[in-house]
């Protein structure tokens, strides 16, 4: 289809400049009708920039959009919805304050005599979120569901509109695999249908499944198309990070942990309402402890109960040897157990603040607000963070909302680990970031837990929990089924344990 | 779990779940039936200690005492839903009141006032809208900008209260239209249309859904591309046409203009609008609730005077409510964002 198709939207020398830096450079970029087109490239690689250029939501410093082989200009979102170009961000971007149908039809609301037919509203968003398979309803509030489902529905109000080509920026971030195949059914639907899909996800297994085509972003730059097919993964990571494969490969874990260490932290029969019952967690020195499960799971409700951010309603907590009940992140980080929030743009990263100010935060908290630490001193600590921990720009006093997601996970990991904490618990580290910078996460928990520092590390993606834990809890339904070494464990026996369902177990 | 169990869940989870559905769908509704409650509480204590509270004329007075009042409370809560403040309503009052009062005591007739007064409440409006867009300029900041200008200007069309003579603006308030013991004015008309106007704009408008949409997320509203620079400027003019007509109903009120007139009505205004359930953060809100608000102001007011008391009681019983439902507001939120 390459010659004899045109291109249904085409990007030509697109330039875009940031001050004195450069986002994107003399990038090409096309996609044709009837095709599912991944974009892949290293977070600053200028995927973000192509797909704003593309959707209205920011202008071109050189080279032109085509739209059907017809030069556009785009002055706003607006202008690109008007012409097709149908966006689902990353972050949500729906109105938690209204209902979803509402969010469904926000801008086209059927009208009668002038007015919003209420009626039809609703219709119409139900038949929006039935294409989708999702039985909800339309007259509640957004906000009473959870980011799953909002998620779907800013697909479904994507969807319910003239369509010709449809962005999806990390669409399956926060969907579980039942509802990653049902967008998948509907991007086959589709793409039947003529739609030109831009597909942006960090997962590659779904890239595989899914995409046609992949373009391959680096810096900035354009390192080529190709057909998926034809592009084996192990080239499309090296193309995406610019290095070998044996840098890509991540380290082998260190010998398992040698079980007569010294137990750091014990939590028994740990319950929070509605979260997690009865929990047994061990954690030796220089031990990673993977936690697996889906989403509601209790995965992330372990983690915060084991850091006092919730409170528990039963059990205790043995950290060192000596039981302590820490009522808040504050007093856990005295008895030096450390939180890294699964959120890090709402609970973690203070986007205004200088990368410096944002390492030296905890420290400084901990230390009161009387006893400032001095200003050398804290330059020189958060100099040696990004240095050890490789966070770039290598610039203290750029504010930390500029950097990308995975150099912002290093920032929060420098805040944490200049507390010099026992205990570092991460609550999904490397959800919405790159490849290589996932690998320098992991690569980076490895060594940690080399020179004693216990984590526990929570994922979405198995095989990372895998990868980096010497032994996996499995979590379902708020309860710990099982804690077994990694070793013994390949993804698919794990899925088998997390997706297992209760009736099958009895 | 056995059969019979089941059998007896079912009644309780169809209630549980009618309960569930309701609150999904509207919770946004809930501070308006609490200030509804607390209204009912208090004309019910109000009877109870008086004996002779509750009649109709003391009723269609309230509507006819608070008149200005409401119509402000209307174009506010448009300005809070988009998350934003208009401090000016008070002066755009007092300015655009003592502005008709002027003109038609140099003979100039009402069919010609009341449209400039309206006007000049609608430009004072536009300025705060372009300053809070354009300039990005607080919305507090730049609508007391907005109220200076005004209180300058009333000033500056006279420094004394200017009597009104004019019979087509008097007769609105003096015309009474009886269904028995009860009455309404034109003033009292013309407030409550203004009532019905804003809730249908709200209501049924791509408009109305907009102001929603940006009181939501601002930057959402922008990226799913409604057109929040218009809807944000717009929504400060309607507040500052409700401050016009406002003016107009005071002027008719008081059969004279006064530049003085409606100090501290803002703070007033807003107190009725967030008593009346409509959050500050913006987003949630209804015009309806604002009118809650206004007779719940009003019924503390005319308690006062039924009492004698000192009219700091007033103020401070105001103060306490507003604590109450500022207090209310924050559970609610917070509630519902721990859910999600």
């Amino acid at each position: 289809m390459d010659s004899a198709v045109q291109p249904l939207v085409e990007v030509v020398g697109a330039t875009v400049r940031f001050q004195a830096e450069t986002a994107l450079s003399g990038v090409d970029f096309r996609m044709f009708p009837g095709e599912v087109h991944s974009l892949m490239g290293e977070n600053g690689a200028g995927k973000s920039t192509l797909i704003k250029a593309l959707t209205g939501a920011l202008r071109l410093d050189e080279g032109e959009v085509r739209l059907g082989g017809q030069p556009v200009s785009f002055r706003s979102p607006r202008d690109a919805q008007r012409a097709g170009i149908r966006t689902v961000y990353q972050e949500i971007d729906l109105l938690p304050n209204l209902t979803v149908a509402e969010n469904i039809v926000l801008g086209r609301e059927p009208r009668r005599f002038g007015a919003i037919h209420w009626k039809k509203v609703r219709e119409q968003g139900r038949a929006a979120l039935a294409e989708l398979g999702l039985d909800i309803d339309p007259a509640s509030l957004l906000s009473s569901h959870s980011l799953a489902v909002q998620q779907l529905v800013a697909i479904a109000r994507a969807l319910s509109s003239e369509l010709t080509v449809l962005v999806l920026d990390e669409p399956t971030s926060s969907l579980d695999l039942d509802e990653v195949a049902e967008l998948f059914r509907v991007i086959r639907e589709l793409k039947q249908r003529g739609v030109a899909i831009l597909f942006v996800s960090h997962f590659l297994d779904q890239v595989y499944e899914i995409c046609d085509r992949i373009t391959v972003l680096r810096s900035g730059t354009l390192v080529g198309e190709y057909q998926t097919q034809e592009l084996l993964r192990i080239d499309l990571v090296q193309k995406m990070l610019g290095r070998s494969p044996e840098e890509i490969a991540p380290r082998a874990l260190a010998a398992v942990v040698d079980r007569t260490r010294k137990i750091v932290l014990t939590g028994a029969d740990l319950t929070v309402k509605n979260g997690i019952a009865n929990a047994n967690v061990e954690l030796g020195e220089g031990e990673v402890l993977g936690l697996a499960g889906l989403l509601g799971s209790g995965r992330t409700e372990l983690a915060r109960a084991i850091t006092a951010v919730d409170t528990l309603d039963g059990g205790t907590l043995t950290v060192d040897g000596t039981t302590r009940s820490p009522r808040t992140p504050r007093e856990a980080i005295a008895s030096r157990v450390a939180y890294s929030p699964e959120n890090r743009r709402t609970d973690g990263i203070i986007d205004r603040l200088t990368v410096e100010q944002n390492i030296g935060l905890a420290l400084q908290a901990q230390h009161g607000v009387l006893r400032r630490i001095p200003p050398a001193r804290m330059r020189e600590l958060a100099a040696s963070w990004v240095e050890a921990l490789g966070i770039r720009p290598a610039d203290l006093d750029r504010p930390a909302g500029q950097l990308s997601g995975g150099n912002q996970q290093k920032v929060m990991l420098a805040r944490l680990l200049a507390l010099s904490p026992r205990v570092l618990v991460l609550d999904e580290p490397t959800r919405g970031i790159d490849v290589g910078a996932k690998v320098d996460v992991q690569n980076l928990v490895g060594e940690l837990a080399d020179s004693g520092l216990s984590v526990v590390f929570i994922s979405a993606e198995l095989e990372e929990v895998l990868r980096v834990g010497h032994r996996v809890a499995i979590l379902r339904d708020g309860v710990i089924v099982d804690t077994l070494a990694s070793d013994g464990l390949t993804v698919d026996s794990l899925l088998a344990l997390v997706a297992k369902p209760d009736e099958i177990a009895e | 779990m056995t059969d019979t169990k089941l059998a007896a869940q079912k009644p309780l989870d169809g209630v549980f779940s009618a309960l569930n559905s309701f609150r999904s769908r509207h919770a946004s509704w809930i501070p308006v039936f609490a200030a509804l409650l607390i209204l009912v509480v208090m004309f019910g204590f109000a009877q109870w200690w008086f004996g002779n509270f509750l009649s109709p004329r003391l009723i269609s007075a309230l509507l006819l005492d608070n008149a200005f009042l409401l119509i402000l409370a209307v174009g506010m809560t448009f300005v809070i839903l988009t998350g934003g403040i208009d401090l000016s309503v008070g002066s755009v009052m007092a300015f655009t009141g003592i502005l008709c009062a002027s003109l038609v005591s140099q003979g100039v007739p009402a069919t010609v006032a009341v449209p400039v007064m309206v006007l000049a409440g609608a430009a004072i409006g536009l300025l705060i809208g372009v300053l809070v867009l354009y300039f990005d300029v607080q919305p507090f900041i730049a609508s007391l900008v907005g109220m200076f200008l005004a209180r300058g200007l009333a000033f500056l069309v006279s420094l004394r209260s200017i009597k009104v003579e004019d019979e087509s603006i008097l007769m609105l308030q003096s015309t009474r239209f009886k269904f028995g013991e009860w009455y309404i004015t034109p003033t009292g008309i013309i407030a409550l249309v203004v009532v019905i106007v804003g809730v249908l704009v709200l209501q049924y408008t791509r408009f109305g859904r907009t102001i929603y949409a940006i009181g939501g997320n601002e930057q959402s509203a922008r990226l799913m591309g409604l057109p929040v620079a218009r809807t944000k400027i717009l929504a400060y003019v309607i507040s500052g046409v409700c401050g016009g007509l406002a003016g107009l109903v005071l002027t008719a009120y008081q059969g004279s203009g006064y530049p003085l007139n409606g100090t501290g009505a803002e703070l007033d205004t807003i107190a009725a609008v967030v008593i009346g359930g409509t959050l500050l953060t913006g987003g949630s809100g209804y015009v309806l609730g604002s009118m809650i608000g206004v007779f719940v102001y009003g019924t503390i007011a005319t308690f006062i005077n039924f009492q004698g008391a000192e009219q700091s009681w007033k103020r401070i019983i105001v103060g306490g409510l507003l604590l109450v439902f500022v207090v209310i507001q924050r559970l609610i939120v917070t509630r519902s964002s721990r859910r999600s």
